[in-house]
């Protein structure tokens, strides 16, 4: 009845045939894949263009500087006039000294609030809280910035009278802030995928909710959240307008975190604002530095991706 | 004396037919001789508004094995969760009326559910080891319950997979994930792990309908092994699995118990008409 009535008489089929043999279709079925195909070449293109201007402007470097010297020497003091030096460990111990502080501060807190949130929450808290964490991951961290140098450091002043203005504690404790929602959403979800059987199992033996979630949930997640963990350490190397506005820009090699330090990320920072001229060493050491933290977060990300997959467990 | 102990309309329906039927008789004393371990009096239990189980009086002895059969959706299931009370996990689940262990109603207030679930274990439906060790999976509940020298754990271990059959084929693979093994050696290996804490009663929630015919027959033997030591209260779908191995079943329908009696009773001659229709599978 429908093909009689529909306008040229043709049936359902005649006209499903008509449009599959469309030319328009027909171009389109081949292109689409090519120009998706494009897109994703696109970023990985732009990724290795990347790595490369990295790699070369290093390479340039230390035509320049040894590499020894670099990798080993303690005084990081390009700008001093006659007799420069390039001895990165300064700016790396100043990054790590922010990343501890972050994770010391974000680990315990993003871990407790996972497990709130995956055992303990009902859906509404769970359904109003996770939203909320997310946006907090989303705030600039520019903002977290003015945060930690006009709030967070003045009330670690009046805990610790000697705080320099410029410190490594306030910063560090304010980038951990910013990546608790990142371990405790990404934890959450690795422990919210523990299927409740196993969460019954553990119940119907007498154990009570907090063992069910120390004992039973916890390890089984421990993959994700692991990575979740490795995600938000190399977050925390890689941070740079927190440290910038917070940390000072005194590249110092001790433990001290109430004095003013430089991370690798606040020098670039320093140095691509400043007026370093194009082709100067010190226009060449920003690439190198940029390269050595590269590893690092490299380094990081390899590490979170081997160790969901390693770890991972099939339920 | 016999009539002190009449408890419910059930039991009194067993004396009448044993009157009935001498060659009965005896069963049914030696029954009113056993200690009850459940019973439930009226208990009725909602999910929301759903009223999913309604009047139920059921009395349970030690060391029998009962079965439990019915349809999809009859509260079978919902039944034997109430006795541990893990039906308690889904919140909008409202209860009355009483269930004692042990003389004890289990949904007084001040009865930890902890120590409830320590005397009654669970086998579930779909094998749920944990993601652990097999060692792990079977020492977790003594752990749990403050059982730390290594040498107790090890002989723990080791009696409960003897007793869930499964000690020669898992002895020289203890510290290998549980998930590596079969659905039947992983529901053998739940049921290890319950018994690890010598309960006093086993709750099963058909525990072979993951399972192949093999596996289920091997649970089916480890059923009939562990009832010299444990109540056994098996929640099944298959009937012919009820015949075999139960000694008591109780029939439910839509959320009520329909009959109960002895399993060779309820097989060859039920009272209930809708009993002998679910039997002969006209429906269900």
């Amino acid at each position: 009845m429908a093909s009689q009535g529909s306008g040229n008489g043709q049936s359902i089929q005649d006209m499903i045939a008509k449009s599959r043999n469309s030319k328009g279709k027909k171009i389109t079925e081949k292109l689409m894949p090519i120009l998706l195909f494009i897109a994703a070449l696109i970023s990985v293109l732009t990724t290795i263009g990347i790595v490369f201007t990295l790699i070369f402007e290093t390479f340039e470097f230390f035509q320049r500087v040894s590499i020894t010297d670099y990798l080993f020497g303690t005084n990081w003091f390009p700008f001093s006039g006659n007799n420069p030096t390039f001895g990165v460990l300064p700016l790396i111990l100043g990054t790590l000294k922010i990343t501890v502080i972050a994770i010391i501060v974000a680990v315990p807190i993003g871990l407790a609030a996972a497990i709130y949130l995956s055992e303990y929450a009902s859906d509404k808290a769970r359904r109003t809280i996770k939203p909320i964490l997310e946006v907090l991951a989303g705030v600039p961290t520019i903002v977290y910035g003015f945060f930690a140098l006009t709030f967070v450091t003045p009330i670690l002043q009046q805990l610790i009278p000697s705080l320099k203005i410029f410190n490594a504690l306030s910063p560090g404790i304010v980038v951990g802030i910013m990546i608790i929602p990142m371990i405790a959403s990404l934890s959450e979800d690795a422990m919210s995928s523990v299927p409740n059987s196993i969460r019954e199992g553990a119940l119907a033996l007498g154990a009570t909710k907090f063992e069910v979630a120390i004992k039973v949930v916890l390890p089984a997640a421990l993959s994700g959240i692991i990575s979740s963990i490795v995600l938000a350490v190399s977050r925390a190397l890689g941070e740079t307008m927190i440290v910038s506005l917070a940390g000072g820009a005194t590249p110092t090699f001790n433990f001290d975190v109430t004095g003013s330090i430089q991370t690798m990320t606040a020098y670039i920072v320093q140095v691509s604002s400043g007026d370093a001229g194009y082709g100067t060493t010190i226009y060449y050491s920003i690439y190198a530095v940029g390269f050595t933290l590269f590893i690092f977060t490299l380094i990081m990300n390899l590490l979170a991706h081997y160790i969901s997959k390693r770890f991972r467990e099939e339920y | 004396m016999v009539k002190t102990m009449i408890k419910n309309e059930n039991t009194m329906k067993n004396i009448v037919q044993s009157s009935q039927n001498v060659g009965e008789e005896s069963i049914i004393i030696n029954d009113q001789n056993k200690n009850t371990v459940f019973g439930t009096k009226n208990f009725n239990l909602w999910y929301g508004d759903h009223h999913a189980l309604r009047d139920i009086n059921l009395d349970i002895k030690e060391n029998d094995v009962t079965a439990i059969i019915g349809p999809s959706g009859c509260g079978k299931s919902t039944y034997i969760k109430a006795l541990n009370r893990m039906v308690e996990l889904v919140p909008i689940v409202k209860t009355n009326g009483v269930i004692n262990y042990r003389d004890r109603n289990i949904f007084e207030a001040q009865y930890e559910v902890e120590e409830l679930r320590t005397k009654v274990g669970m086998v579930f439906q779909k094998p749920n080891p944990f993601p652990k060790s097999i060692y792990d999976n079977i020492a977790y509940g003594p752990r749990i319950h403050g059982i730390k020298n290594k040498k107790v754990l090890d002989e723990i271990v080791e009696k409960s997979l003897r007793g869930a059959a499964i000690w020669d084929e898992v002895k020289d693979r203890l510290n290998q994930n549980a998930y590596g093994l079969s659905g039947g050696q992983q529901q053998r290996i739940c049921i290890a792990r319950c018994l690890a804490i010598e309960p006093d009663v086993i709750l099963m929630d058909e525990p072979t309908s993951a399972l192949d015919p093999i596996s289920t027959l091997k649970v089916e033997e480890l059923v009939q092994e562990l009832k010299d030591n444990y109540s056994i209260i098996i929640v099944t779908h298959n009937m012919q699995q009820a015949a075999r191995i139960s000694d008591k079943t109780a029939f439910f329908l839509n959320g009520e118990v329909v009959e109960f009696d002895n399993t060779d009773k309820i097989f060859s001659t039920p009272t209930d008409q809708r009993t002998e229709d679910y039997i002969s599978g006209r429906f269900g």
